[in-house]
């Protein structure tokens, strides 16, 4: 029954892309963001909770619109990635990835966040008198300890990643095998007449992947966290 | 070598000064009640805690001197620090948390295996944190800030989150690493069976001051400083076996400069002791009685009588020709044997009264 065509393959081959890479490129911003926002005392404490927070709290094609702003071919970012390396973001899969990982960016710094505030600061004073500078700290004791959280963040930010919809179609159109991901493809399905079928069968893929996400993000955090004895 | 400690620090409420100076190596342990600012002072010598003013310097290496405007971090200052709540890293397995300070200091004097051995942990090494008793992680805890190679051990009230018989587990490793290791260490308590038991140096905390401070023995023994203001109060004895007679079933210890018996010992003749003689099983009496089953009756000289007024007792230090006595008798006592701060007084001890300490 679920036989697709090669456009909708494409689909959902390029939104497992997309999100994975989104992710890969995300998630070590997101931790350093979450650390800064968890352990930092500085002035410029709230503005940076609060533009991080902005993808989930603005609708999402203001989002796009915003982010068009920035990284369309006249913004300022945008206008430089040409110019210099001859990069274009908009209407191409590396726009998408780019939105994807804006979009998901919150999910995964709350996620990280909340785990790295779990982790006990006497744990790290003792680290330190045993001699380990705040790098090493970082690495040896406060990551490992917060992996559960961060394990928890990658996969609810790839999940959100395969269901983002109104910033990506508004930063980047519905290209198919460009930047038609999965949801992209759901709705362009149903504006065909009698596209009932085919939508049924793509919903069903994109459930089974938020489906498989909960659960492996359940699974996996559980173990983490037997292992580190909790 | 010495070890110099001082510090001052406003906190919202209460004001900290404390300074003391200790032998190294040897065992000071800072007594005193929760808020006298003890774990204050280990976190600042540690490194851990910034204070308004301090200086610190361990055998000449000066740690801290905010005059100066020297400041060693934490990490880099070489304190080892004993956590009460032991602080084992619950990822690692007991060996590698035990290598952690190790891998990062160098190989030095302690070796790993000694360590291992002296703490009797060698069957723990593959283990998790979480699958320890309290007594074995906190045995782990010693072990991984003794590799660290420290120049100084803290140890902040590292039994009090353990039971009594947890407690009578780990104080004779306690005591074994005194003597193994040539180390200063600062030890924490608010128990004095701990503190008696092994340290050299007491500093007793009031309030953020320091009350009183000196050798154990003397400080332990003084009825007009704190630490003799507990039920279980008792004078503190540092003596050696002087022989053993068998036959009586005793052993003669000279402490205090006076040769007491205590029931007969396990310990080699020569061999290092601590005597606890608790001051309300002291007897005091004006001559020597006859026909009585006490076996030492010693002669010293009235110090001080401090009147316990809610105890309806008076608490009277006794000086001996090296250290001194505690009785805790009645008023009633001390006003019908006429004792006068500065007149002579015999004391009465039980053999059997006498708690004999190793080392």
């Amino acid at each position: 029954m679920l036989v697709f065509d090669a456009e909708e393959w494409e689909a959902i081959r390029l939104t497992l892309v997309v999100a994975a890479r989104a992710v890969g490129f995300a998630l070590p911003l997101a931790v350093l963001a979450a650390w800064v926002l968890a352990r930092g005392r500085f002035a410029g404490r709230t503005l940076l909770n609060t533009v991080v927070h902005l993808p989930l709290v603005l609708p999402p094609v203001v989002t796009g619109w915003l982010l068009l702003l920035v990284f369309g071919v006249r913004g300022p970012v945008g206008a430089w990635l040409l110019e210099w390396f001859g990069v274009r973001l908009v209407f191409t899969t590396n726009g998408v990835t780019l939105v994807c990982a804006v979009m998901t960016f919150p999910v995964m710094v709350r996620a990280v966040r909340l785990s790295l505030e779990a982790v006990d600061p006497g744990l790290e004073a003792a680290a330190r008198s045993l001699g380990a500078g705040w790098l090493d700290r970082l690495v040896t004791i406060t990551l490992p300890l917060a992996s559960p959280g961060i394990l928890v963040g990658a996969i609810a930010g790839f999940v959100t990643c395969l269901g983002e919809f109104g910033a990506v179609i508004t930063f980047s159109a519905s290209i198919p095998g460009e930047t038609r991901t999965l949801p992209l493809a759901i709705y362009a399905a149903l504006q065909v007449p009698g596209g009932e079928t085919r939508v049924a069968a793509l919903a069903l893929v994109s459930m089974g992947f938020a489906l498989a996400g909960l659960l492996l993000s359940d699974g996996l955090g559980r173990r983490l966290n037997r292992m580190l004895g909790r | 070598m010495t070890l110099s400690v001082a510090l001052r620090h406003r906190f919202a409420g209460h004001d900290i000064a404390i300074g003391f100076e200790a032998p190294s190596p040897g065992v000071t342990a800072l007594f005193g009640r929760s808020g006298a600012g003890k774990s204050t002072t280990l976190a600042v010598i540690a490194g851990l805690l910034r204070p308004d003013h301090c200086r610190i310097e361990v055998d000449g290496v000066v740690l801290a001197d905010t005059a100066a405007g020297v400041w060693v971090p934490a990490e880099r200052r070489r304190v080892g620090m004993v956590f009460q709540d032991a602080r084992l890293f619950p990822h690692m397995s007991v060996a590698t948390n035990l290598r952690f300070g190790l891998r990062r200091a160098g190989p030095g004097a302690i070796g790993f295996d000694d360590v291992v051995a002296l703490l009797g942990i060698g069957g723990l090494l593959e283990r998790r944190p979480h699958t320890l008793s309290g007594g074995e992680r906190q045995r782990v805890a010693i072990g991984r800030a003794l590799l660290s190679q420290p120049r100084l051990l803290l140890l902040d009230e590292p039994l009090s989150g353990l039971d009594g018989a947890r407690k009578a587990e780990i104080l004779p490793y306690l005591a074994r690493l005194k003597a193994a290791l040539r180390l200063p260490m600062i030890y924490v308590s608010h128990a004095p069976d701990e503190v008696l038991r092994l340290a050299d140096t007491l500093v007793l905390l009031r309030d953020g001051q320091v009350v009183g401070a000196g050798p154990v023995a003397e400080i332990a023994a003084r009825g007009d400083l704190p630490f003799s203001r507990r039920d279980d109060a008792g004078a503190l004895l540092l003596g050696r076996v002087l022989g053993h007679a068998a036959a009586r079933g005793l052993t003669r210890i000279e402490g205090g400069g006076v040769a007491w018996m205590v029931p007969l010992l396990d310990l080699a003749v020569g061999a290092a002791c601590r005597m606890r003689i608790p001051a309300r099983e002291v007897i005091l009496a004006g001559r020597v009685p006859e026909a009585i089953s006490v076996q030492n009756i010693v002669a010293g000289t009235v110090r001080h009588i401090s009147d316990e007024g809610m105890r309806h007792s008076a608490l009277v230090e006794v000086g001996l020709p090296a250290g001194a006595l505690l009785a805790r008798v009645t008023p009633d006592a001390v006003a019908r044997l006429g004792l006068v701060v500065g007149g002579p007084v015999l004391a009465l001890v039980k053999s059997t009264a006498i708690e004999v300490l190793a080392g």
